[in-house]
């Protein structure tokens, strides 16, 4: 995973509609950067529901919570259609995994982003990282309200 | 609380066909259960709509909750209005005053403070459950097993 402190590569992804998204756009806010498997499958299926839910109290405190997976534009949009859900979901499709990787959060091996979080500052730093032990480990939305009060 | 034993707060969601199995499971164990509310409405919409039911028919006797859950659990195809109110007139409650108080401000609030305790702890998918502040396995019914 990259490492705590240093500065936060910068990226630009489409989103569920593709309309390009930078890190760049968030500078002066927190943005906490939710890498995940897959679109659909059971376990971000809970994670991102979960997050959903507590999304008003992480904006309350002054952060923005994005989703970065390796689907398409397409299933971004199908994926939030079917939760009911409206975190930004950013497309890192081609080429494939290039932001994640770049976070250290790709999983060679399966071919996806393994289920991590990265708290970037307001001055875009690396203030906070965590990496689930398996991708089917859900990390608590405890986590990211920790970090943030620790961070404010 | 349901039964007697050792305790074990259990976070549910009441739309949740993994949550009914366990429940169902765990009530069969000699456990003193705690239910806190985890209606996780983007993934199930109809869940804090339930909660609330829940809550709404425990103000008219404890024994009415816990006779709410387990018809909603037993039976989670039907849980429209109608449905709810079927339930209600059975379990011979007074339905105006079920319709009034399951939208009240206070039956919300014990709602979002169960969900907001349940975040806290670190809850991150139902159902969840902790034995003196540890997080129980994945497969609760036969972790509790040993418990009890």
């Amino acid at each position: 995973m990259i490492a705590l402190g240093s500065r936060a590569p910068d990226f630009s992804l489409p989103n569920h509609e593709g309309k390009q998204v930078s890190l760049a756009d968030y500078r002066g806010r927190n943005v906490v950067l939710v890498f995940y498997p897959l679109d659909f499958s059971p376990v971000c299926t809970d994670q991102l529901s979960i997050y959903q839910e507590v999304l008003p109290q992480i904006e309350e405190q002054g952060a923005t919570l994005v989703g970065i997976s390796v689907d398409s534009s397409w299933a971004h949009r199908a994926f939030r259609d079917k939760l009911g859900i409206t975190i930004t979901l950013l497309s890192d499709f081609e080429p494939k995994g290039a932001v994640i990787r770049s976070y250290g959060a790709y999983l060679d091996e399966v071919g996806h982003g393994n289920r991590s979080l990265v708290l970037v500052g307001p001055d875009g730093v690396v203030s906070w990282v965590h990496e689930s032990p398996t991708p089917l480990e859900i990390p608590g939305a405890n986590l990211i309200f920790d970090a943030l009060e620790q961070d404010g | 609380m349901l039964g007697e034993g050792s305790e074990v707060i259990v976070y549910v969601d009441l739309a949740c066909p993994r949550c009914s199995l366990a429940w169902t499971r765990m009530s069969a164990l000699p456990l003193r259960l705690v239910l806190r509310h985890f209606p996780i409405a983007s993934k199930h919409p109809r869940a804090p709509a339930l909660h609330a039911a829940a809550e709404a028919a425990g103000l008219q006797g404890e024994g009415a909750f816990w006779e709410m859950v387990d018809s909603i659990f037993s039976d989670q195809g039907r849980v429209d209005d109608p449905h709810l109110w079927e339930r209600v007139r059975r379990l011979g409650l007074d339905l105006e005053r079920f319709n009034r108080e399951r939208r009240s401000e206070p039956v919300a609030e014990r709602v979002r403070r169960d969900f907001e305790s349940g975040i806290r702890a670190g809850v991150a998918g139902t159902p969840a459950a902790f034995v003196a502040g540890q997080a129980v396995g994945e497969d609760i019914a036969e972790s509790l097993r040993t418990l009890s």
